[in-house]
């Protein structure tokens, strides 16, 4: 089976205090840890364990700039066989839209039978990967928590819906699965594996070579966009607790008593 | 000129969604004179249901179950081109609406938690990115249509009911609404867990911050002291260090206790959207800046690992 996994370089939520930048146009990105989205870590490892059961190919491409290459490495010491990396200075500034319409033009130059993405990145859309399909005119499913490739026709996958359910779907192929969190357990990348591909060449894609009309991408076909970041407020907050932690101890309990939250 | 907007009405076992309402909310944000029409796939109790909210109701008649890429077709073949639709964004929502939006050849925004109208044929739209650590304005250009993705909850419902709306069958104009390239099999329901912490009055809930299996030691400790039950956010259960049942979330549990602490849990929609009936919330984390300190009652900036069996010790002090 050849498989094809969307990956994407985002700033590492659990590792980063994500501040906003003085005129409030971004976020600070000076100081950010990177990493691979977490969900995309999920496909690439299922699309390898899909790979290793039934044989054929991984290959993880990116929309993105040059540091963007040590995500398709890291896929790569994960075990993927490829990486692509897409970028084009008229990328920049891109919709959902946008993403999805570059990589469509990649993945008709090859010839897979499944595409994964991850279920969600760090913009909270979850859009790139049912757009990818539409426009490609594959079937899709989202949230995918548990696929059983056995067949080169259709292939069968679960779902995750609301309250931890499970939906069976029959889907043919080719598709464009998104991976939800859980569905397998991503092996760790030593760096020793990372060495390892450290020197494989990563072939580039601009807009000439994907025969992409400069301004249907980028910020100029961008149908959406970011004006300006702010610091959200909901609600009133909560109630901090300070002083030394005696202090907080002694209060704290004091408040869970009156709540009921001592039995 | 008004907008035209129409609603993606979600509903289970002949029930409209709490979102049904939050939608036609959500709708006149967007254009307070807007006509609104609510579009439901389904059957004719839950199209009367929801006509007593909204002025008109589009129906498709349909038993079978919600297929996004059936739906889909059918709405692409009764939508005006330049509508704005908005769908709720939940897991039938996320399947749904980026491909709709691609179909229309409309503009697409997921997961919207606020709408501050139109101006020069942009929507003004506030979104949160980085897991509800900062939020942004979105302008979306409207002029080709617009689906748009409402995180539940958002918007607080207009409850009145007085709408009195008409019901129009559009099922005849849907199109061919069998399964073609996608074929639903069945649903399988979660498995029951050691506790059922549905029925937890206190809940000492455990998230990342945990940073590894063995440190759980210290939050079955507090839960004893306290007396309550063990919960926790979806990277433990993706892990395997808890089982499946004791997920509070929009994709776990729904839970309802009196007090809730949420320690090393940083406050995603979809893992608040479990918590209901406005438990008492302690949170501790050692971001100041964790969205859980907007939501929850008291707060505590500390390290976990230190504080919870300092916590513990002290329970067992004053109890
Ligand atoms: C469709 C869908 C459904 C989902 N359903 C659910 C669901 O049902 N339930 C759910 O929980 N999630 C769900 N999620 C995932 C959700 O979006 C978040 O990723 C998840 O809730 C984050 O869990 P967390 O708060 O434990 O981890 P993080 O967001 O990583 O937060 C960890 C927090 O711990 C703090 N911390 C770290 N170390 C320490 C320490 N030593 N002491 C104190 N604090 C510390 C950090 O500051 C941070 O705030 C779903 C996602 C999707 C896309
Ligand atoms: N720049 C990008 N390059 C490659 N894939 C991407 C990019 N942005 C998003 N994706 C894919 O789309 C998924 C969902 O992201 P999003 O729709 O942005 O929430 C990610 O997990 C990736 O698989």
């Amino acid at each position: 089976m050849e498989i094809l996994v969307c990956v994407k370089r985002v700033p590492d939520t659990s590792e980063n205090e994500i501040e906003i930048n003085k005129d409030g146009t971004d976020i600070e990105r000076d100081d950010l840890v990177y990493s691979v989205n977490e969900w995309d870590n999920y496909a690439v490892e299922e699309a390898i364990q899909i790979r290793d059961k039934v044989g054929g190919s991984v290959t993880v491409v990116t929309v993105g700039d040059d540091e963007s290459e040590e995500v398709l490495r890291r896929e790569m010491a994960m075990g993927a066989d490829k990486g692509i990396l897409l970028s084009d200075d008229a990328f920049n500034g891109s919709d959902g839209r946008g993403i999805a319409a570059i990589l469509k033009a990649e993945v008709e130059k090859g010839n897979y039978d499944v595409i994964f993405t991850g279920a969600l990145a760090d913009d909270g859309a979850g859009q790139v990967g049912g757009m990818l399909a539409a426009m490609l005119d594959y079937p899709y499913a989202s949230l995918v928590n548990k696929i059983d490739a056995t067949d080169d026709k259709k292939i069968n996958v679960g779902r995750e819906i609301e309250g931890g359910n499970q939906e069976m779907n029959e889907i043919a192929l080719p598709c464009v699965l998104s991976i939800q969190t859980g569905i397998n357990e991503p092996r760790y990348v030593g760096i020793r594996g990372i060495r390892k591909v450290a020197s494989v060449e990563i072939p580039t894609h601009g807009a000439g070579d994907l025969g992409i009309a400069a301004d249907s991408v980028g910020e100029a076909g961008a149908k959406v966009k970011c004006t300006d970041y702010f610091v959200p407020e909901m609600g009133e907050g909560a109630e901090m607790l300070e002083g030394s932690t005696d202090e907080i101890l002694e209060e704290l309990v004091k408040r869970l008593k009156e709540k009921g939250g001592i039995k | 000129m008004a907008q035209q907007i129409f609603a993606y009405i979600a509903h289970k076992d002949g029930k409209a969604d709490d979102t049904a309402l939050e939608l036609e909310v959500a709708a006149r944000k967007i254009d307070a004179d807007a006509s609104v029409t609510a579009i439901v796939v389904g059957s004719d109790a839950v199209c009367d249901e929801v006509a007593a909210s909204y002025k008109e109701v589009w129906k498709i008649r349909s038993d079978a179950y919600p297929n996004a890429e059936v739906i889909r077709k059918a709405l692409v073949s009764i939508l005006p081109a330049d509508a704005i639709v908005l769908v709720p964004h939940d897991t039938f929502g996320m399947d749904l609406a980026p491909g709709l939006s691609i179909k229309l050849d409309s503009a697409f925004v997921a997961d919207v938690v606020g709408l501050e109208g139109i101006e020069d044929g942009n929507l003004k739209i506030v979104r949160q990115e980085y897991s509800g650590m900062a939020s942004t304005h979105v302008s979306c250009d409207i002029s080709g249509g617009a689906v748009i993705n409402i995180r539940p909850g958002a918007f607080q419902p207009d409850e009145s009911k007085g709408a009195g709306g008409s019901v129009v069958d559009k099922t005849g104009d849907a199109g061919d609404l069998s399964e073609t390239t996608r074929r639903f099999l069945e649903v399988v329901e979660a498995e029951a867990g050691d506790v059922d912490i549905t029925k937890s009055e206190i809940l000492v809930s455990v998230g990342r911050g945990i940073e590894d299996q063995d440190n759980l030691e210290i939050i079955n400790e507090l839960a004893e002291a306290v007396g309550g039950d063990v919960s926790c956010s979806r990277p433990i259960v993706d892990a395997k260090w808890l089982e499946k049942a004791r997920q509070v979330g929009t994709s776990g549990q729904t839970v309802k206790p009196k007090v809730y602490l949420a320690l090393g849990i940083s406050g995603s929609f979809q893992h608040m959207g479990g918590i209901k009936g406005a438990p008492y919330i302690v949170a501790v984390n050692k971001n100041a800046k964790a969205p859980i300190f907007q939501m929850a009652d008291l707060g505590v900036v500390a390290d976990i690992l230190e504080f919870v069996p300092e916590l513990a010790e002290k329970v067992n002090e004053m109890k």
